[in-house]
């Protein structure tokens, strides 16, 4: 199978330097064509091969030519991240490579069965990989204990596919729940202030504030559960198959609210996971391809859009060329890109 | 062609053999490793309690949902124990002219067996199954997933309490039924079978003990401890949607009841064996 690249992003989106980079699962070398500039962080195939393998874990990050090291640079780094559920024979994650920019919006995508869900759950620190390396921020996660993992996840803010929010508690108790039980200092009518706000944040109208998840419409737990993920005002905010199942109303809201949350909340991360390529477009900085539990392509969504790789190509002819084509006397498409 | 005949019956014999007893040892297999299991969060419940923070919130909550919301369920059946377990000892005792002892027999079996042992199906059908059916749920709505991503410890959030309340609510609820089933048995007695109040009281006062209430207590603890835990423990591992959760209540309640008679017998001979090498050296 033949993987591509390009390169990973520097903070200034106009600095950004494309290169297409092929590498073989076989052959780890690459084929970089720059456009005559030189690279400004470690090539792209050194990644995919996970970089060098006597580097230990616990090593001071490089620093790169801007003078950022990698932790500055990314939310997530995994290396060779490999995981089996039966010991060895079979892999549902086979050796991934990827760095989730601090900053940006990354949207993780790939049919049902290539290890989305299970990259996921080592992004949030739930599973732990068989073999690899994952960082946060710089920090190596598979080392950690599980105290320092449950600390951890205090800098991660999640909305769930359904939400899951707490039945038995109102909109505003669901989103006090974090602040309950990590800032317990804090009197009940500031943690109260802070629910109301995050939930403001999210637009969901104060008259609904009081309800039960039960009595409250898709869209609204939606929101709900965004400001409960907002709550502790997290660094990483991770949002897992948000629009599978929404009508395109609702979808088109969703899409909009990761957009705004994000432009509200500067230099916060944001990783999405989904196979709604066409949102991935809408609000990407940056997609990953799975695909057999590797990263089949990582780039901008230009580089899906021009990409050679079959599997690509059907996959963005099924979900995004038709939609994103405007018909004839349409106006083109809006992108909803972040702004940085 | 006797001896082809001969050889396939024989693989055939050997194949059933083989399955027969391959299906023995996978189901011993299965039993161990669910108990096992069972053994390694009963463990990590336990010692959840003691980590911080303490949650006392959530303790009297579900002592409120497991012993207040209980207590009519219990005295209904409490009373009725009383009365049709005095009915059937007096037609027996009236044939050898005891019925004065009518009262402390009742006594002692309601005090030591059938106090603990029913306060214990009874709060395990009605609470043990709403535990299970209540965490099967929060688990495939991925409510419990929410708790760990939040960096919350959903065993020690959602599980400990639980158990702490069962354990703590099972004795309360217990004493209600020893009451209120001697009072159904003493409304039988005196009013229907026409003992005498003063000879009543006076047999049973005089065979009953305290330590037979404390043995009903110790016992109805130790069955509210091992039903949090069982019915916890099947609701926190669903797998599936509302299949999943109905097979997790329906085993959690049945494990329960089948462990709480279990338990009775060995619980029974273990505070005997107590009382032996008390009485051997104290």
């Amino acid at each position: 199978m033949t993987d591509e690249t390009s390169d990973q992003p520097s903070d200034q989106k106009t600095d950004q330097t494309k290169k297409e980079i092929a590498v073989t699962s076989d052959d780890v070398s690459a084929e970089v064509s720059a456009d005559g500039a030189a690279p400004a962080e470690a090539p792209a195939a050194a990644r995919l091969s996970g970089g060098d393998p006597d580097r230990k874990a616990d090593e001071p990050d490089e620093t790169s030519a801007d003078g950022k090291s990698s932790a500055q640079k990314y939310a997530i780094e995994m290396t060779d991240v490999k995981k089996s559920f039966d010991g060895g024979k079979e892999f549902v994650l086979n050796g991934i490579n990827l760095q989730i920019p601090k900053g940006q919006i990354t949207v993780i995508i790939g049919y049902s069965g290539t290890g989305k869900s299970v990259l996921l759950k080592h992004i949030l620190g739930l599973l732990m990989p068989t073999s690899g390396s994952i960082k946060v921020s710089g920090r190596e996660m598979t080392t950690m204990t599980e105290d320092q993992l449950t600390k951890m996840r205090q800098h991660y803010g999640m909305l769930f596919q359904y939400a899951a929010l707490f039945d038995d508690m109102n909109a505003i108790e669901n989103v006090m729940f974090p602040l309950r039980e990590h800032r317990r200092k804090l009197k009940k009518s500031e943690m109260l202030a802070i629910a109301k706000e995050r939930l403001n944040d999210s637009g969901l109208d104060p008259k609904h504030f009081n309800k039960l998840p039960s009595e409250m419409s898709g869209g609204m737990r939606k929101r709900v559960g965004l400001a409960r993920a907002l709550a502790l005002d997290p660094e990483i905010l991770v949002y897992d198959e948000p629009t599978t199942g929404l009508d395109p109303v609702l979808t088109e809201m969703v899409d909009n609210l990761i957009v705004s949350t994000h432009n509200l909340r500067k230099g916060s991360t944001s990783i999405v996971v989904s196979h709604d390529l066409y949102a991935a477009f809408r609000i990407a900085d940056h997609i990953a391809m799975l695909d057999s539990g590797k990263v089949l392509l990582w780039g901008t969504p230009d580089d899906f859009l021009h990409s050679e790789i079959d599997l690509v190509k059907r996959f963005v002819a099924k979900g995004v060329r038709k939609e994103l084509t405007p018909k004839e006397g349409e106006a083109e498409l809006p992108p909803l890109k972040s702004t940085e | 062609m006797m001896r082809l005949a001969y050889m396939r019956t024989r693989a055939k014999f050997n194949e059933g053999f083989d399955q027969f007893f391959g299906s023995i040892l996978s189901s011993i297999a299965g039993f161990i490793t669910a108990t096992g299991e069972l053994v390694r969060f009963g463990w990590l419940a336990c010692r959840s309690i003691f980590n911080s923070p303490f949650r006392r919130a959530e303790i009297i909550s579900h002592m409120e949902f497991v012993g207040n919301k209980s207590v009519i369920i219990i005295c209904l059946s409490g009373v009725f124990t009383g009365l049709a377990l005095s009915y059937q000892i007096y037609l027996g005792f009236k044939l050898v002219n005891m019925t004065a002892l009518v009262g402390p027999t009742v006594g002692l079996g309601v005090l030591r067996e059938l106090g603990p042992v029913l306060t214990g199906l009874i709060v395990s059908a009605r609470a043990g199954g709403a535990m299970a059916a209540r965490l099967g749920t929060m688990r495939v709505t991925e409510q419990i997933d929410a708790l760990e991503v939040m960096g919350v410890d959903p065993v020690q959030y959602l599980v400990s309490p639980r158990i702490v309340a069962a354990t703590i609510s099972m004795p309360l609820l217990c004493a209600v039924f020893d009451f209120v089933a001697m009072l159904g048995c003493w409304l039988i007695c005196i009013g229907l079978f026409g003992i005498d109040q003063a000879a009543f009281w006076s047999r049973t006062s005089t065979y009953l003990q305290p330590y037979h209430l404390y043995e009903g207590l110790f016992k109805s603890a130790m069955f509210g401890f091992f039903f949090g835990i069982i019915c916890t423990e099947r609701g926190y591992h669903t797998k599936g949607g509302a299949e999943g959760v109905g097979n997790a209540t329906n085993e959690g309640v049945v494990t329960s009841m089948v462990m709480i008679i279990i338990m009775d017998f060995f619980i029974t001979n273990l505070i005997n064996v107590f009382y032996k090498i008390q009485q051997l050296y104290l």
